[in-house]
């Protein structure tokens, strides 16, 4: 931990609209954005199913809120996680996955993909790297 | 060592607001401090003080009230998962033109700040859902 | 710099085991907890892949949750440690962070 920042991964292992974690989880993303800390997002298991393109609610009645991913970049959260062997175990690759991106102020404001895909053990480092886990 | 304390799951349904108590209670006993337990998800549901459990079985939400009240653990109802699932305050309650209000004992509702200030301020975080 | 895993699932009904031990480094602990325990037993049919993968893993199962379930100690797979609520606190004491495996 440096200068009292800490390095805070949301770990989101559930799919959208059956549970309501993965809404809920977003909720603490986006206020927990305010605290000025280091803020990853983990997506692994069914929590790849959160950030798939050609989400359409409107039958169920519930909201989607699969755009608000796209905003993340405004909230300067900008490193998205996505497990391969999580995709590759339910037939997605990363074409199936919304664009998703950020400005890199330090880079003239250049626009950048905010989903970084990584293999189990480059995830389980990056689990490993950190000061607090949240679970959804 | 501090300790934050994460419930995400609702009373009775699930085990998680049991384990979480049960591993509060011994943090405390073995001299460590729980400063605040936050409540999300369904978890909210643990802070209504109208649940009446049969007398035969433990009665979560008075576990806690009882946990608060001896040793000033802060127990904080997260107030955007509260609203949906109808747990109020007696503020909130009259702000928002409803005829009850359902708070428990030494629960509070506030923000999702107070979870991210929790995790912040805490050496370890512990999560207990579903 | 360890990491204390915690899984409340049984391994029959979801994948959160198999989960947390792909993700889990030397030196970690993985604490069954809740459901978590029937992943303790030794002798099912999950237990030879989870003794596999445990490799330079701790696993260690909440003992009160044992009792409950009806599980005799002398059930679980070799090497596994029980520990009660005490044991629990003082796991996530003794690593550096907890991840729980919701």
């Amino acid at each position: 931990m440096e200068d009292g920042v800490k390095k805070f991964l949301y770990v989101n292992r559930k799919a959208p609209y059956g549970t309501i974690y993965a809404l809920e989880a977003l909720e603490v993303v986006l206020i927990g954005a305010a605290f000025d800390q280091d803020v990853s997002l983990a997506f692994l298991d069914d929590g790849v199913f959160q950030l798939t393109k050609g989400q359409d609610t409107k039958e169920i009645g519930v909201k989607n809120f699969s755009p608000t991913f796209r905003a993340l970049g405004d909230y300067e959260v900008t490193k998205l996680y996505v497990e391969k062997e999580s995709l590759d175990e339910r037939g997605l690759t990363a074409d199936d996955l919304q664009d998703i991106t950020y400005e890199d102020e330090d880079d003239d404001w250049a626009e950048k993909p905010s989903i970084l895909i990584v293999s189990r053990s480059e995830m389980a480092d990056v689990m490993a790297g950190q000061d607090v886990i949240l679970s959804f | 060592m501090k300790f934050g304390v994460v419930v995400s799951e609702g009373p009775y349904t699930h085990q998680a607001s049991d384990t979480a108590y049960h591993f509060v209670t011994a943090a405390l006993a073995a001299g460590h401090e729980v400063p605040r337990v936050f409540f999300y998800h369904d978890g909210v549901n643990v802070g209504t003080r109208l649940s009446i459990p049969p007398q035969d079985e433990r009665n979560i939400q008075q576990q806690w009230s009882a946990l608060a009240k001896e040793h000033g653990t802060d127990l904080v109802i997260c107030i955007a998962a509260a609203q949906r699932r109808g747990l109020l305050d007696k503020n909130e309650a009259e702000r928002q033109g409803k005829d009850a209000d359902n708070i428990a004992e030494g629960f509070r509702i506030s923000g999702l700040g107070q979870l991210i200030e929790m995790a912040i301020d805490a050496d370890r975080l512990m999560t207990f859902g579903d | 710099m360890a990491t204390l895993h915690t899984v409340n699932k049984s391994p029959f009904a979801t994948q959160s085991l198999l989960s947390c031990l792909g993700h889990a480094k030397a030196g970690d602990t993985v604490l069954l907890i809740e459901d978590g325990v029937y992943g303790a037993a030794g002798g099912t049919g999950l237990a030879d892949a989870v003794a596999g993968l445990g490799g330079a893993v701790t696993l260690a199962v909440l003992a009160p949750d044992l009792k409950a379930r009806g599980i005799d100690e002398g059930r679980l797979m070799d090497g596994v440690k029980t520990v009660d609520y005490a044991g629990f606190v003082d796991l996530a004491a003794s690593h550096d962070r907890t991840q729980a495996w919701l």
